[in-house]
């Protein structure tokens, strides 16, 4: 790789590392109760919004049944509101290109996506929403999305909190959610949308412009409230596009700065949250070894993938081409990336994005070389390098319920994990959560390539048709919402097949995990001595991530041999042949 | 193992004789094991039994499922293997339970079918048979007789031998009202003299029945722990049943073919089949270790608890020192002589029958006291734990009294308004810096000296210790002695803490501490007062000299009486839970292995360029899938011996514990497959040709 290359993507990893640590800490002040600098604007704002939903609904402390019940309660609400608004969104305000209303598999896989925070986005938004739908139906649902997420992680982590007293209490959703609504998500909204807009970003109710060119025709340029947009698809790892190009797209994304700035708006949220987690469990330690087993993945994510795009092509290396980076050219794979970007500003933004489960994309996955291609796969399997808001960390934490079961009995002793021991009940509840993932995955994508319906829609054939599909279901599973495009998803069987997936992809294994977590808050805690696993240190940090490795990527090795792995090989075979 | 233990319930001698014995029994049983209410009780083997029946019907057809080219020889070589790997289960699982039955049967050898004598209400006794006796029934046995139920002894006094239950064959004094030694276990054998004891089990929960069942395995129920990993197992098998099955449609979609038993065979070998056939043998054999160690644990969750143990709670006496506390000198009070104490002290120890009092009046006796007649007609006073003293009651109406130093001056201080000189307290304290025990000693309320016991500590004690402290165990000695002497033992012997002048209910007091600062406590005892401490404690370990009441509430009985064992018992425990992790992640991370062996063998027929992914240069698709799968199955027997004996285990951290044990059974789990594989593919690829 060039050196040049290399320090772009040290210094914006460099730099959403230190954003990331006094960001952790604020979070953590605000969901321990602590003061913050922003209390006094704030306070005010929660509690006219408490008047609002009922002073006594927020002061009720909620087991891992309530808060899970008030959560669902609040998702489907917004599910349904989400549905309501494009069903009818002919008739509702704000629609100046007069778009008819949504269909209803169409509609159903939207509210669906939305609400998850997935934001696999079967339409064109440009082509399809009025701005009140992109308004109401698409940016609101993204705050939403990312407090529900931030909300259940921090609710499990309470019950690792050190000198507990409230017994299996893990705190009171709607307290949390308005929290994370005015302090972590809104707040950050309102000053970074203008920096967007300096880079020319619209944020605008005006539905289109026509403009008249020199060489004659019209062009029709759509517009629309875009900037905000932009910031909570990125902060809250959402990924949702105004337009179908998402972040490909120039009003999405003006500039290299702007690109910067959405890379780190991704990384930051689920980074901060496990400086969060090491604060509110009192062992920032452990949150330094997950941190790094985590930072280490998405730093070997992003150097392959910058690499393999860099190498290009071999079957047009061997035909002759040049494709190396030099003064004129940005040399490698550069088929559906922006001239702008080039290859390591759009590998780092996609790689980062699958990370994080936000599924933003400012070049073509489809396009990328079969190993650029299988990072983002890979990472979307294991949902856990970082992730999506809150989820990340709780599959990260699953996968720590593994490697602490397995490593406590190596030392002697029943197993445990910040002093709570972990036992069937645990083990049970992990290992749903667990199997969930391979479930949803692979079983829809077995049998969409059977049925015709399923077939019909691919754009490839061969191996390349079958890394469609398993990325389709892949990034429906771990609520991503990366698409690789070439799938064509607006049919009835992947907009109810997707939609089924992503919504047991999202609540069955945050509830599994909540009620994990319920059954931690509720033990006491056992003493820790010298005899006890000790969690914080390298080397079970290694032990977690080879778990990782073992238990989760494997599952998913064989579909990725047929996949992406049969077709690099398939690329570098086909060089033997035609020699 | 220490001697005693090698002499376990029933004699079983060891010996390869034994072994080759004990596995042509297992062989048989192995064979019973296929049955498929025993499979369906462990979740992987029984998908492995149920696979080997579809490979098996398309052994008789292989176009069963469809036209393909596989020969009925592959897949009866595959239903072969899949026999064998669930026979190999079957064994490990037979040949654990194989020593507790023969333990067993040779236990049963000692429950007789004797008749009883038992004592009815008017005096006279009634022949029954042993089976008829109930609790309650007041029975008599005589020399020579086997005693045919257990009980408490009313009256009597008599040497019986229990070795059928302890293993150990010097004969053991039994006399009633002691809390030692004064209960009898049915199937001993009364060496002298008689007994009559009042009969405390009925049929069925005697000692023996409950010995019998535990060795057997008869009531063997999954621990917590065994249904925890389990149930990861299980749900791993599931996510491999899942892969595999959807991989033929994505193989489809390629217009690759993969046959049935090739598919079988990838799921067999990446399910964690090795832990799956040894977890039933890993819990028979670490409860079977205790129980050699002549540790008999009440459930398998009871081994496991102590290795969960944190906090060691052991009297000083018996467990850390000797327990045969010697009088090593007399120290007088101002105005009294040295052979003033040693008269006084003969006279308040003339009754008391106990080793120290013996041994005060040996002391006295060496420095020149004279027996006084007037003694025949002293009454004794016996050591009570309230009063903390004991002593004589002179004809003459004098007090001679000996005990605890504070009970002593408390004592005179009550009932002769005589304050305790400053000196009492000097020479107490001198005696105690020395690690001995003071008694102090009144004669009609005058303080007349001070006497030392001295105890031996243990040998190897202090090494013990730092062992449990390397382990993050905490000791606690807990002593009826004064706090300067019970410090001096504890620092002798390396605890990390101590409770003196305890009184009974002070353990609990101490487990209650411990339990509420997270910790998880063990304790040993063997009076009835230490009953409730037993129950309250996560380990309790009774001895079995010791009371009725006692030995229920604890979850382990030491058929030794050896207090020290605790410390074993915690060793064994660990080791237990050490061979399932360790297992668990060499069969997860054989995973590795196995899939580089079989999937460039599925495909690299269809996809030539995968067949880069064969780094162990297999010779054929066929010698491939065979090869994994027989490794598969070859590890289980080659394991079971480190399934039965468990993986070494060395007192240190738990971070040291971890990396030696990921280096041995991580890496090795990564790295041994490839080398077998390889290794058997070369042997078995010529024959495929």
């Amino acid at each position: 790789m060039s050196a040049n290359a290399f320090w772009q993507i040290a210094i914006e990893l460099l730099l959403a590392g230190a954003i990331s640590v006094p960001f952790g800490r604020y979070l953590a002040h605000v969901f321990q109760e602590q003061k913050t600098l922003f209390d006094p604007v704030l306070n005010p704002v929660d509690r006219l919004i408490y008047r609002l939903i009922g002073r006594d609904a927020v002061k009720e402390g909620m087991d891992w049944k309530g808060y899970a019940v008030h959560m669902l309660l609040t998702n489907l609400l917004m599910g349904l509101l989400i549905y309501v608004i494009l069903s009818f969104q002919a008739h509702l305000p704000w629609n100046p290109l007069k778009f008819p209303d949504v269909q209803p598999f169409l509609a159903f896989n939207t509210a669906a996506s939305f609400v998850t925070n997935t934001n696999w986005q079967n339409y064109g938004g440009e082509s399809t929403l009025s701005l009140f739908s992109q308004m109401a139906a698409i940016t609101f649902p993204m705050f939403i999305s990312a407090a529900t997420g931030l909300v259940m992680a921090i609710a499990f982590f309470r019950a690792l909190t050190p000198n507990r007293d409230k017994g299996p209490i893990l705190g009171n959703f709607y307290h949390d959610f308005v929290r994370v609504l005015t302090r972590v998500f809104l707040l950050p909204c309102l000053f970074i949308t203008p920096i967007l807009v300096w880079q020319g970003s619209p944020e605008t109710l005006t539905g289109m412009v026509t403009s008249h060119l020199i060489q004659g025709g019209v062009q029709h340029i759509p517009l629309g409230p875009v900037a905000d947009l932009e910031v909570i698809k990125h902060l809250g790892t959402n990924g949702g596009g105004f337009f179908n190009a998402n972040s490909a797209h120039p009003f999405e994304n003006p500039t290299p700065l702007s690109n910067v700035i959405e890379t780190l708006l991704m990384m930051v949220g689920p980074m901060a949250l496990v400086v969060a987690f090491g604060r509110i469990v009192g062992n920032p330690k452990l949150a330094r070894v997950i941190y790094t087993v985590m930072a280490s993945m998405l730093v070997v994510a992003v150097f392959t993938a910058v690499i393999a795009e860099q190498r290009g092509t071999p079957l047009l290396a061997h035909a002759g081409l040049m494709q190396h980076a030099s003064a004129g050219q940005m040399g490698g794979n550069m088929v559906g990336k922006e001239v702008r970007f080039g290859i390591t500003q759009s590998a780092l933004f996609d790689t980062v994005s699958t990370a994080s489960a936000t599924g933003a994309v400012n070049s073509m996955l489809d396009s990328y070389t079969p190993a650029g291609g299988m990072v983002s796969l890979v990472q979307m399997m294991l949902n856990c390098v970082f992730g999506g808001q809150g989820v990340g960390m709780l599959n990260f934490l699953m996968y720590g319920i593994f490697a602490v079961f397995i490593a406590g009995l190596m030392v002697g002793r029943t197993p445990e994990f910040l002093g709570k021991k972990i036992e069937k009940r645990e083990i049970v509840l992990a290992s749903l959560a667990l199997l969930v993932h391979p479930l949803i995955i692979l079983v829809p994508t077995a049998w969409s390539l059977m049925a015709p319906y399923g077939v019909s829609s691919l754009g490839n054939a061969g191996s390349h048709g079958l890394s469609e599909v398993l990325y389709a279901f892949t990034s429906a599973a771990a609520n991503n919402g990366s698409a690789f495009a070439g799938l064509n998803g607006d049919t009835p069987w992947y907009n109810v097949a997707l939609a089924v997936v992503i919504l047991v992809g999202r609540y069955a294994s945050i509830i599994f995990m909540l009620a994990l977590g319920g059954s931690l808050a509720a033990k006491p805690r056992v003493l820790e001595t010298v005899g006890t696993l000790k969690t914080d240190t390298a080397l079970f940090g290694g032990f977690w991530f080879a778990t990782i490795i073992v238990v989760g990527a494997l599952t998913f090795f064989p579909g990725l041999v047929l996949g992406p792995i049969a077709e690099f090989y398939a690329h570098h075979a086909s060089i033997g042949a035609i020699r | 193992m220490s001697a005693a233990a090698a002499g376990a319930p029933g004699h079983i001698e060891g010996g390869r004789k034994r072994t080759r014995e004990l596995a042509g029994q297992a062989i048989i049983d192995s064979f019973k094991k296929f049955s498929p209410r025993v499979q369906v009780r462990n979740p992987v083997m029984f998908i492995v039994w149920l696979s080997m029946f579809v490979t098996l019907a398309l052994t008789f057809d292989p176009d069963l499922f469809g036209k393909t080219q596989v020969t009925a020889a592959y897949n009866g070589f595959v239903t072969a293997i899949l026999f064998f790997t669930v026979w190999f289960a079957n064994f490990a699982e037979a040949f654990a339970e194989g020593r507790g039955k023969a333990q067993a049967d040779a236990l049963r050898q000692t429950k007789t079918d004797a008749t009883a004598r038992r004592i009815a209400d008017d005096g006279t006794l009634q022949v029954v048979a042993a089976g008829m006796l109930r609790k309650g029934d007041r029975v008599r046995v005589e020399r020579g007789e086997i005693i045919p139920t257990d009980g408490e002894i009313l009256e009597g006094i008599a040497s019986v031998d229990e070795s059928a239950i302890t293993g150990e064959s010097a004969p053991v004094l039994k006399e009633p009202g002691t809390d030692m030694m004064s209960t009898v276990t049915g199937g001993t054998r009364i060496l002298s003299d008689w007994l009559v004891f009042k009969v405390s089990a009925d049929p069925g929960h005697t000692f023996l029945d409950r010995m019998i069942q535990l060795v057997e395995g008869a009531r063997r129920q999954k621990t917590p722990n065994e249904i925890a990993l389990t149930v990861l197992l299980a749900v791993l098998s599931l996510i491999f049943v899942i892969v595999v099955a959807t991989l033929k449609p994505l193989a489809s979609f390629l217009h690759i073919h993969i046959d049935v038993a090739t598919l079988i065979a990838l799921l067999v070998a990446l399910m964690p089949t090795t832990i799956g056939a040894l977890l039933s043998a890993i819990g028979i054999a670490g409860i079977d270790r205790a129980t050699r160690f002549n540790v008999l644990a009440m459930s398998g969750r009871a081994v496991e608890a102590a290795g969960d143990v944190q906090t060691l709670i052991l009297d000083k006496t018996g467990t850390i020192t000797m327990g045969n506390r010697q009088a090593t000198e007399f120290v007088p009070l101002p105005g009294y002589s040295e052979d003033d104490v040693a008269a006084a002290a003969m006279a308040a120890s003339w009754y008391d029958s106990t080793p120290e009092g013996r041994s005060i009046v040996a002391l006295a006796v060496a420095r020149g006291a004279k027996r006084d007649p007037i003694w025949e007609q002293a009454q004794g006073v016996e050591f009570t734990a309230e009063t903390r003293m004991s002593g004589t009651n002179l004809p003459d109406g004098r007090e001679a009294r000996k005990g605890a130093v504070a009970a002593v001056a408390r004592y005179v201080q009550e009932g002769f308004k005589t304050t305790a000189p400053r000196e009492l307290k000097e020479a107490a304290d001198r005696v105690a810096k020395k690690g001995a025990t003071p008694l102090a000693l009144a004669m009609d309320g005058a303080l007349i000296g001070v006497i030392g016991l001295s105890d031996v500590l243990k040998p190897g004690m202090r090494e013990r210790f730092a062992h449990m402290r390397s382990l993050g165990i905490k000791t606690i000695m807990v002593t009826g002695d004064n706090p300067i002497t019970a410090r001096v033992i504890a620092e002798q012997a390396g605890v990390d803490d101590f409770v003196a002048e305890a009184k009974p209910e002070d353990k609990i007091r101490v487990i209650r501490l411990e339990q509420g600062q997270g910790r998880l406590v063990a304790m040993t005892g063997d009076g009835t007062n230490d009953a409730p401490a037993l129950a309250q404690a996560d380990v309790g370990l009774a001895m079995h000299s010791g009371t009725v009441a006692a030995k229920e509430a604890a979850n382990m009985i030491d058929l030794d009486s050896d207090p020290t064992k605790l410390i074993d018992v915690v060793a064994i425990g660990k080791q237990l839970l050490i061979t399932r992790g360790a297992l668990t992640t060499f069969s997860i991370a054989n995973d590795v292995a196995k899939y580089f062996a079989m999937l460039p063998a599925m495909f690299m027929l269809a996809l030539p360029g995968v067949s880069a992914l064969n780094i162990m240069h297999l010779a054929t698709p066929e010698s491939a899938v065979l090869s994994a799968l027989i490794f598969n199955a070859a590890i289980i027997p080659i394991l079971i011996p480190l399934a039965l004996r468990g993986v070494r285990f060395q007192p240190t951290t738990a971070n040291h514990m971890l990396a030696r044990n990921v280096l041995f059974y991580g890496f090795g789990g990564l790295i041994v497959p490839f080398i077998g594989i390889k290794a058997i593919d070369l042997v078995l690829s010529p024959f495929l040709r």
